[in-house]
This record gives C-alpha cells, structure tokens and sequence, in this order.
C-alpha cells in the first residue's frame, strides 16, 4: 500500500503489521497525554512535587536525555568537523535520535513549568545572568539546528524527491551541513556545560557546589565531557535495537566500533576528573563549610552505595569494556556497556538535581524523601513511545542507513 | 529580549548575551535563505532547459 513511499532497495514489513505495531505503541502514548492534561489542567498538585523537591524525576529526566542526545552533536562534530568520513554511515540516524531528545526534553519543560501559557517569558523577559536562561535558549536553538539537519531526510523520501525543488534543497541543505553542525557544536558545548553548573554555582547547597574557572564551575566542564562519552553510547544502543527489530544489520561494525572506542577514551577522561573532583570536594571543600562529606550520604535511599554504583558500576566497568578492543567487538559485552554508561549518566544527572535538593542544609531541616507519581512517570515515558514511532516512520520511509542496501542485498 | 521591552538593561551582559542569540539565529536564517534560494534558481533552470 505504501511501498512507493519505501526508499528503493530495501525491504519493509507489510503495511498492515506497521500499522499494528504503531498501534500497540499509541496505547501508553494515550496514558502519557492523559497525564499531560491532567497536570496542565489541574496543575501540579496532581505530581508528587512539592517545596522540598521543586525538581524532581522530570528535571533528572530532562538532564539525563539531553546528555543521551549529546550523540547527534558529537557524531556532527567528528563527522563534519574532523571529518572521520565512516561515521556518514550513522551520523542520519544520531540526528534522529538527537531530534527525538531534544523534543522530548523541551515537552518535559513544557509540563514542569507548570504554567505553559507563560514559557515565552524565559525569552522576552530573559535574566541574562542566569544559566537557566542560556540552557533555555540554547536548547531552543539547538533543537531548530537538528529539525534543519533532519530536514534533508524528509525531502530526501522517494517520492517527495522526485521534485526539482527539494531534491535540490536537500543537495543544499547537505552542502551546507558543515556550518550547521558547527553551529550545533557551539550551541551543545554551552547548554550541555550550563546544565552542570545549574547546581553547582548553589553556595548555600555544598552537596553540589563546586568552585571553577571563571564563571563555570567544574561540572560545567564535567558535564560537557560526560554527554560526549555517553552520546555516541546512547547511539550504538538504539541503532542495536533498530536491527533487533529489523531483524537485519544496518550498520557496519567498524563504524560501531569507531564510536564506542571513542566513547571509551572520554568516558575514561572523565572519569579521571570526576575522580578528582569528587575527592577534592570530600577532602577540602565540604569540610570547608562544615560539612563533612560522609553527612551527605547519611540519609537513605542516598547512602554511599549511590557513589560507588555511579562512578564504579555505571563508570569503570563500562569503560573498561570500551577500552578494551576484544571486549567492545563482543556484541553482548558491548551493548552491556552501552546500558551501564547511559543509566551512569542517568543517574549522574538525578543525584545532581534531585540528591542535591534532598540533603537537609540547615540544621533544623528535616530529611524528606521523594519518589514521582504515576502522572510523572507518565509524562516522562510518553516521550519513549513517542520517540519509537518516529523512529520507526523515520526507518520504514527514509533513507537514514546508508549501508542497509549493501547489508542486505534483496 | 528587545531593547524596548521595560526590563532590558544596555549593559555588557545584555549586549554580549542576546548579540551571541541574534548571531546564532541570524547565521541559521541566512544558511536556510541561501540553501532555499540557490535550490529555487537550480529549479527554475532546469525548467527553463525543459521548456527549451
């Protein structure tokens, strides 16, 4: 029914069963949209936020994706701008993905402002000096970078191509790529970095605090770091999930390889300084204000546990496996890899955000714990479904895998 | 935003932070301008060669 919109080539499944399978991912979708309403509409005392935990499972999500969507701006980054021509093989389907994120993470905002109608304020009436504003219009920005890199996909599907007008604005729009991307790069650095210094410029909350270089506090630095290793990871773990239900291969393993050895040597580097960081802020600057750094981890679910599981499980172990060449081409191992470093990141981004607004600052301040309700968690997994079904009208009707014909022959 | 919104300051801040914004979108406009323009005159003529 739809096989001229097929890119020439390669095969599909049937219509039908594509249309059942977007069916079957509208349903929790649906329950997502529900939970939307029911938070703009009866606002957000619907949510188990509250004046402890002003940020909780949708800020850490939003964190968390935009790192996980790091992989479309690093994957620009070395395929424009160093120019490692094999990643021209996966560089469409992390624009995707990157797409995917940043909608996602802008439609959490959209619900955690509680009051949507007046979003446009953070532009009109902008605090310059405020990071939130410069993650806020980056973001912004960004975004609109990735909808014009997605931009040649569309007009490149079989049929709108047939047109003189956006074939050759997508054979433009591609020779123009290396300044977008550069754009994108530039854009990525700061709001990636920003997020990380959102908690770490909060003197009154040593837990987060960091001193810095100029302006930017070390996380700044850290978080920029982090995104560039667990982006291209993020990539390699949908692409995987693509050809498992494709049923085919799509990408050619070196180039799998070249991102996840990638991914290793900066996962490495940053761990490396998190390390430091994280001991010079134990040694010298939580004792400094009268903290020790054990008080942080005295109240649980936020023991020590949540340290040595982030830098040691979520970290060294996934870096060890992508370090190391025979472990990162065992498929298993590999993708094992990918899981721990984007749950690393994960809840690297929750314990910045929601452990650091948990920890008790004054002394008369009571430890409160918080666990999101069904309408957060609702909201935040919408994206997911969302995500899938574009992905999956991406695949089916665009040519996003280059090397799919040759993969597999028909 | 603007300078004629009641809380804009003229200071270095403002100036260094929406002239980075402006530049950013002004550089996206112009790429996507450039793009749509040459890719209207290769349509108009391979047209016109058609026609001829």
């Amino acid at each position: 029914m739809d096989s001229a919109l097929i890119p020439k080539g390669v095969k599909r499944c049937p219509f039908g069963l594509f249309l059942v399978w977007i069916g079957i991912l509208q349903i929790p979708f649906l329950i997502g949209v529900i939970a939307y309403l029911v938070c703009w509409g009866l606002a957000l005392n619907q949510t188990y936020l509250n004046n402890n935990y002003p940020f909780g499972l949708w800020i850490a999500a939003d964190l968390g994706i935009i790192a996980l969507g790091g992989g479309a701006f690093f994957t620009a980054f070395l395929r424009y701008i160093i120019k490692i021509d094999e990643l021209k093989n996966i560089v469409n389907f992390a624009t995707v993905i990157g797409v995917m994120c940043y909608a996602a993470a802008l439609g959490i905002l959209a619900v955690d402002i509680g009051q949507p109608l007046r979003g446009w304020h953070i532009f009109w009436h902008a605090n310059v000096h405020s990071m939130l504003t410069e993650v806020a219009f980056c973001i912004s920005c960004y975004f609109t970078v990735l909808l014009i890199e997605y931009l040649p996909l569309v007009l490149e599907n079989r049929e709108i191509n047939k047109f003189g007008f956006p074939r050759s604005f997508a054979h433009h729009l591609h020779e123009a790529m290396p300044a977008i991307a550069a754009i994108g790069v530039f854009l990525s650095f700061f709001h990636q970095g920003s997020l990380g210094g959102v908690p770490s410029v909060l003197y009154g909350r040593p837990f987060a605090y960091r001193e810095g270089f100029l302006v930017w506090p070390w996380t700044f630095f850290l978080f920029i770091l982090s995104a560039m290793a667990c982006g291209p990871c993020f990539t390699i773990l949908i692409t995987r999930i693509t050809e498992t239900f494709a049923k085919k291969q799509l990408v050619k393993r070196n180039v799998i390889d070249i991102l996840a050895k990638i991914s290793g040597w900066l996962l490495g580097g940053y761990l490396v300084l998190k390390i430091i960081d994280t001991i010079s802020w134990g040694v010298s600057l939580a004792p400094s204000v009268g903290a020790p750094a054990g008080s942080f981890y005295a109240n649980q679910p936020y023991g020590w546990w949540v340290l040595i599981t982030e830098v040691g499980i979520l970290g060294i172990i996934p870096c060890i496996i992508l370090l190391s060449t025979r472990a990162r081409q065992n498929q298993p191992l590999l993708i094992l890899a990918c899981l721990l470093n984007c749950a690393g990141i994960f809840m690297n981004r929750w314990i910045m955000s929601v452990q650091t607004l948990a920890v008790p600052v004054m002394s008369f301040d009571k430890f409160f714990s918080y666990h999101p309700n069904w309408a957060e968690w609702a909201s935040t997994l919408m994206w997911v479904w969302l995500s899938a079904i574009v992905i999956s009208i991406s695949y089916r009707y665009l040519p996003i895998f280059p090397q799919e014909k040759e993969l597999n022959p028909l | 935003m603007f300078p004629f919104i009641f809380d804009w300051v003229s200071d270095a801040s403002h100036f260094v932070f929406m002239g980075t914004l402006y530049a950013v979108m002004g550089l996206l406009v112009i790429a996507l301008h450039y793009c749509g323009i040459r890719a209207f005159f290769d349509w108009l003529c391979k047209k016109g060669q058609h026609e001829h």
